[in-house]
């Protein structure tokens, strides 16, 4: 089993206390508008889509230089979407549910004509011919997309440290990480670039950086949210989900894109699910799972926030249920496994031959061989190594069949929790927003930041991260809300009811 | 830091998987990912003590069964915008560098 290094983990922020301190102005969260805040306001007049569009392009003028959110800021295409809902709404046309909400979108979901890169030097300057499903879908709903944001190199990393284009720095501490993969993402919504965010979640990948930007993060059950046009990492995990200031915007936001499409065959068959309707529903009656054998390694001050989350839930009519998930921490091993292989598969695609990097060499092989290991990063050559390695001849039954199989179990365990109740409680991260390069040195270090998360990316479950107070230095803690598949209204009457605690 | 692993991960190893993933590896990255190879696949026999030899494998989630789409011909592609992205195109084609007439 793999521990972090506690010792020094703890000696390093006991060295950044009184730095952190002394940043104790920059860390109070300022107060940005939400998104069901602004989409009043502009339906009912009280201001414009241009309006709200150039407050959220002054924050991003003040502060990006030192966020480093985004990858690009599509002011011009944003400029002239937001007037076009003006004019529209001036008229009298409906422009949908997100009409004029400035909107970031993680920099691997495809836009058509606008550069999307996977913060990766191989498909730098790559123009996609066609738009995610998503991105449709978030531009029939009026959204005004603002600009695409800093990853860890295709989605691989927990601190965004990994990107080709530098790192992001959270706006809560700019000393530390904001977390990752979707750290851009997490970032704009902390700092106000824009009044929500969609990321996607493989291993942690919304949740985590959620929770150490002091935001609300969804991944949703697999095949609940199309995957079309969002670029593969490992397609039996991948989902997309939303970040937002808010419970309710995280609800109003999935009703927005979630739903059937048949541009991907993973996609479950069936409409999206009413969630803004459970926020007020409140949590009596509902069973909640208290994981009596959670992995050890977590930071007291975290653990101490989910204790308050379950009081505070108890305190509303929900009952607390011990409940066992034994398998859960192999869940690390069976990730770092299934992920590394399905990715191996899916990056083969990026050999200089349709689009992206080209290194030119005499024949075919040695072209790609130089093009990919010129165009990919440390991180995801790791995981392509490890990928290939794992589904090799002679190595596959030992170690990704083997992984398939602990898969199973950890699915398992959660059937036989959730017999007994209806969500269960953990914490995000074991660890508040940690310094940069302090678990960059140790590929495992950094993986132990997903051990909380990983599980339901294996079982295919939805959870999702709501900010619950702060723990060590005042950085924000999440409180993880895990939810059988397509349980999403009874995650979200929790959530909900965790905001209202608050 | 790392007692001896006793999966054999030896720099041979490293670059017959490099060479079937197509990656060039530099002479420190071939150190380096011997070192963390072993290193990792170390800690992952963590799951050697679970009992699976009656557990099916799980490769999706919720698998679905016969996804089709209706038979109905839709607009692709723009050829030229597709072609825009190419690193090198001839006559409407994607160009690559010789394919035949050498060792694979």
């Amino acid at each position: 089993m793999l521990r972090p290094r506690k010792m020094a983990d703890f000696a390093c922020h006991r060295l950044s206390v009184l730095m952190s301190n002394q940043m104790s102005n920059q860390m109070s969260t300022p107060s940005f508008p939400t998104v069901t805040e602004l989409v009043a306001d502009i339906r009912h007049g009280a201001t414009t889509a241009s309006a709200v569009l150039e407050s959220h392009l002054g924050r991003i003028d003040q502060r990006e230089k030192d966020i480093h959110a985004f990858n690009v800021v599509t002011v011009e295409n944003a400029r002239t979407t937001a007037a076009r809902i003006d004019t529209d709404i001036a008229a009298g046309i409906d422009c949908g549910p997100l009409a004029g909400v400035p909107i970031a979108l993680k920099d691997n979901m495809c836009t058509r004509g606008v550069p999307t890169t996977c913060s990766s030097r191989i498909l730098e300057g790559w123009k996609p011919p066609y738009d995610a499903t998503v991105v449709t879908r978030l531009q029939h709903a009026g959204a005004v997309i603002v600009g695409k944001t800093n990853l860890d190199e295709f989605a691989m990393g927990s601190s965004t440290e990994n990107s080709a284009f530098g790192p992001t720095r959270n706006p809560l501490d700019t000393s530390r990480v904001p977390g990752g993969s979707s750290g851009g993402s997490a970032a704009a919504v902390a700092a106000g670039f824009a009044a929500a965010s969609f990321g996607s979640d493989t291993g942690g990948s919304i949740r985590q950086p959620a929770a150490l930007c002091g935001v609300v993060g969804v991944k949703p059950t697999y095949g609940l949210v199309s995957r079309y046009g969002l670029i593969a990492f490992a397609s039996s995990l991948d989902q997309i989900g939303p970040f937002s200031r808010s419970v309710a915007d995280a609800a109003l936001l999935l009703e927005v894109i979630a739903g059937h499409d048949p541009m991907d065959s993973t996609s479950i068959p069936q409409s999206a699910p009413s969630l803004q309707n459970a926020l007020s529903q409140g949590v009596k009656g509902l069973r909640i799972g208290r994981i009596v054998d959670l992995p050890e390694g977590s930071e007291p001050e975290v653990l101490a926030r989910v204790d308050v989350a379950f009081e505070a839930l108890k305190s509303a009519g929900a009952t607390i249920i011990d409940v066992t998930l034994p398998s859960l921490s192999f869940g690390l091993t069976a990730y770092y496994l299934i992920a590394p292989a399905e990715a191996s598969s899916n990056l083969a695609r990026y050999d200089g031959v349709r689009y992206g990097l080209r290194v030119d060499a005499e024949d075919i092989n040695a072209m790609y061989g130089a093009t990919r290991g010129a165009g990919f990063g440390d991180e995801v050559k790791r995981r392509i190594m490890l990928g290939t390695y794992a589904l090799s001849a002679g190595y596959y039954d030992a170690y990704y069949g083997k992984a398939l199989k602990v898969r199973r179990v950890i699915a398992d365990d959660f059937a036989r929790a959730y017999a007994n109740c209806d969500v269960i409680l953990s914490p995000t991260s074991p660890t508040v927003a940690f310094p940069f390069g302090s678990k960059t040195n140790d590929p495992l270090t950094m993986y132990l930041c997903d051990v909380f998360t990983i599980p339901s990316n294996l079982s295919g479950d939805p959870a999702m991260s709501v900010p619950f107070g702060t723990g060590a230095h005042g950085l924000p803690v999440g409180v993880q809300v895990l939810a059988p598949a397509l349980g999403e209204q009874a995650m979200f009457r929790v959530a909900a009811e965790l905001e209202r605690a608050l | 830091m790392v007692s001896e692993p006793s999966i054999k991960i030896t720099p041979e190893v490293v670059i017959k998987v490099a060479r079937l993933a197509r990656l060039d590896l530099t002479a420190e990255e071939l150190a380096r990912t011997t070192h963390q190879l072993a290193d990792m696949l170390e800690h992952f026999r963590d799951i050697d003590k679970l009992d699976l030899a009656d557990v099916v494998p799980m490769t999706q989630p919720h698998p679905l069964k016969n996804i089709f789409r209706p038979d109905v011909v839709v607009a692709g592609l723009n050829h030229q915008e597709v072609l825009d992205n190419a690193p090198a195109t001839q006559d409407g084609r994607f160009r690559v560098p010789p394919t035949i007439g050498f060792d694979v």
